[in-house]
Formats: C-alpha cells, structure tokens, sequence
C-alpha cells in the first residue's frame, strides 16, 4: 500500500479550524486545506511536516482517523522552540503541510491476529490512526489490547475516547502511570510490567509499540519473554527530520534514514542498529 | 477461582521445585479475598504471610507525612505481594487493595522455617524469589528514570 505525493518539498496550506487542549503540554489541531479540492490521506503511522511560518517546520506524526479525508489532525506535545510556539496558535490561523511521509504500522499484517498495542506519553498520538482504522474493519482483528504508560494521570491523552472503544469495540484498555498522588484507582508501575499480565497469542500476534526508545527497549525484552519474534514486534523511530525524503541526512540512523525507511520499522529490520550505543 | 493447587503448580515461582517441596507450600497455602480499599498489611507490621494475587489489584503504598500515602506500584495477577522469607520479617511498605481481588495466602514463617531445615528447598525458593525482585527492582529503575519528561 502506497501514497502518492505531489511536490514533497512544496508545503499546501492548511487553515486550523480547532484547537483542543489535551493536558498542560499537549494540544490537538484539526486543520483544513485552504485548496478546497485538495484530498489529504495517509495510512496509519506516517507523520507530516508542519510549518509555522517564521518560525520553523517539524515533524509530527498524523494523530487522525485515516478514513476521514477532509481534515487533519496533529497532536502535538510543547517541548521546543517551534511546538511551544504551536502552542500558542489560534483558529484560522494558516500552517503549511508537507506530507504525508514514511512508512506505516502493519494494519494489513496484523489482520486475523491478536493485536497489542503499546504506548508511552505522546506515543498513543501516533497509535490512534491504528485503533481508528481497528474500529472501522474490527472484525478483521482478533483480541484488541491497548497499554498506555504516562509520567502521571494529568498526563493522560484522549481518556474521554476509551471508554467508547472498551464498550462498542471490544478492545481493552489499560493505563499506568509512574507516579500519583491522586485518587488514581488504575495502574501505578512502567508501561512493560502490563504486558506480563495479559493474555494474547505469541505465535498469532503483532505488537505495535511508540513511545520513549527506552520504554521501548524493555517492552520488546518483556514481549520476547513472552515468546514473542521479532519480526511480529514493530516500533517507531523519532530523530531529527529535515527534508523527509531522504536528501539531508539528518536522520540517518545506520544504513537507513528514519524518514523514508521509517518511522515504522520490524523490530527484526532494526534490532542490530539499535545495540549500537555509537549511533 | 482455579483451584488453588493447580495455580502454584504452574506459577513460575514454584513450578520447578521438587514434589514434596511443592506439595508442602500447597498445605500451607489458602484461597482468600480482599475487598477494594482493605489493607492485606500495613508498614512494620510481622511478615508472616506472603500473597499471590489471582484477580483485582494491590498497591503497594509508602505513608509520607506530608503526602499522605504514595502508590509506588500496583500489581495484579500472578504477583507475588509481600515475600515474607528474608530478615528482618517486617513490613517495609503498606499493601492496599485498590480494587476487590482474590489471592493466595500462604504461611511465610512455616515456608522460612522449611527453608533454614532444607537448605535444597531454601536455595530454590529463594532463586525464584530473587527473580521476581529482581525483575521489580529493574521497573523500579526505569521508573525513577521519568523517561516520560521533556528533555531540553
């Protein structure tokens, strides 16, 4: 399954039409192309080029339902000079958008499968497209499980939407956070430690993971203690992209560039370059 | 709940000791229940019994002065709460219940005591049991690591 794009470099222009606050740090923009036959669609995993005008560009990855192709949605996190500035965006306001690029989480692999998806803080941005596109074919899929790790509940994204995915869906939902002081009734603990306690199929399954790389690391180390292959664990890369064809070189990571090989990699495809600490 | 002999024979903490060993930790074991909000043990407490929790969940609490109690953990099935087996026998935190859950009980002083008599079984025991403490310790690592912060 591929996209095609027009001109890579040449960004379109996007008016935001909602801004939605999701905690202190992290903000939703649902955004329409000001070129009204312009079709904007991306698969599950693949991130955009947001640029604010005089201030710089980003790349984020698509948060929205890859099925609804009139608007798009970014969620982004404040932690730097062009997404604090983001932060502060208002309704109407123009962006331009380069996209969509990269590869995306193997929706099509994970059919007739057990599917585990595995988030750390802004991680699950990038996991909604899958349980969107779940939702929209979800008899394709067998068990649906999703664990979510956070610094604390206030931290916490899309919460309102859980229970509607649990309910109608049948995907189970899990959330833990590595510290509370609150009334907080679900799991405190890392994001790897729920893995143990759920029951899914080693040999009928995909496990889908974004999240800090360390966060990552030790849930593959757990899934393999499951008995879990490689080549069923796919995870998301994040490094510094410029051009996002593949041209600069800023994120060369190894022989592969995180913007055209990836974001999305197999666990399997990556493995030896992540053991490499020179890197 | 499963039956309860079945359970230990194939928790990881047990599956692997020797007939009689095992056959001993299961006549010391029983089944019980904990409603949400009830206290399995409180800090400085004796350790006498050792918990493997079947359903619901458990967190493990510090009482801070001036926080009140702080959740570090929770842990839910198949996790062991509370292992009784090396000095001083005291609680060092408090275990709540957060949720109703069901457990196993089982008699931690009659464990230490077969233990410090059959140093084959005490040796065994232990292995698994630093294991588990272990693999907790390491969470608890990657927890103080606040991996989740911005980074500037």
């Amino acid at each position: 399954m591929s996209i095609q794009i027009s001109d890579p470099m040449l960004p379109e222009l996007y008016k935001v039409t909602k801004i939605q606050e999701n905690t202190h740090d992290t903000f939703t923009l649902e955004m329409v192309p000001k070129n009204k036959t312009k079709i904007f669609s991306f698969l599950p995993g693949q991130f955009n080029m947001i640029y604010l005008f005089g201030v710089g560009e980003v790349p984020i990855s698509i948060s929205g339902d890859p099925s609804s192709t009139d608007f798009l949605v970014h969620t982004i996190r404040a932690v730097g000079t062009v997404t604090d500035a983001m932060s502060k965006i208002k309704e109407g306001q123009t962006v331009g958008i380069r996209g969509p690029f990269g590869s995306h989480w193997p929706i099509e692999k994970a059919m007739g499968k057990d599917v585990l998806l595995i988030a750390g803080g802004i991680g699950l941005a990038p996991l909604r497209p899958v349980v969107y596109y779940i939702l929209a074919h979800r008899s394709k899929y067998r068990k649906v499980v999703l664990l979510y790790g956070t610094r604390s509940p206030d931290d916490i994204i899309y919460e309102e939407e859980y229970q509607n995915w649990q309910e109608n869906f049948d995907i189970t939902v899990e959330t833990t956070v590595d510290n509370t002081d609150s009334e907080w009734q679900g799991h405190v603990g890392i994001v790897s430690a729920l893995i143990s306690k759920k029951d899914f199929s080693p040999t009928n399954m995909v496990a889908i993971i974004c999240g800090p790389e360390i966060m990552m690391h030790f849930s593959v180390q757990e899934l393999v203690r499951r008995e879990v292959t490689w080549n069923d664990i796919y995870i998301s890369m994040e490094r510094n992209m410029k051009c996002a064809i593949g041209f600069c070189g800023h994120c060369q990571y190894g022989a592969k560039f995180i913007c055209k090989d990836g974001p999305v990699f197999c666990y399997s495809s990556i493995q030896e370059t992540l053991k490499r600490r020179e890197i | 709940m499963k039956m309860l002999k079945t359970i230990l024979e194939n928790h990881p903490s047990f599956q692997e000791l020797e007939r009689e060993h095992l056959k001993f930790v299961i006549d010391n074991a029983e089944n019980i229940e904990f409603k949400a909000e009830e206290l399995l043990f409180k800090e400085g407490e004796k350790a006498d019994k050792l918990y493997i929790i079947q359903s619901g969940k458990i967190a493990i609490e510090l009482f801070t002065p001036s926080r009140g109690s702080i959740t570090i953990q929770t842990l839910g099935l198949n996790e062991i709460v509370g292992w009784s087996l090396t000095p001083p026998y005291q609680r060092s935190f408090d275990a709540r219940c957060v949720e109703d859950s069901q457990a196993i009980s089982i008699d931690g002083k009659a464990l230490r005591i077969r233990c410090e008599e059959d140093s084959k079984f005490g040796y065994e025991l232990l292995k698994n049991f630093t294991y588990t403490v272990v693999q907790r310790l390491q969470r608890t690592r990657i927890q103080l690591l606040d991996i989740y912060k911005i980074r500037t």
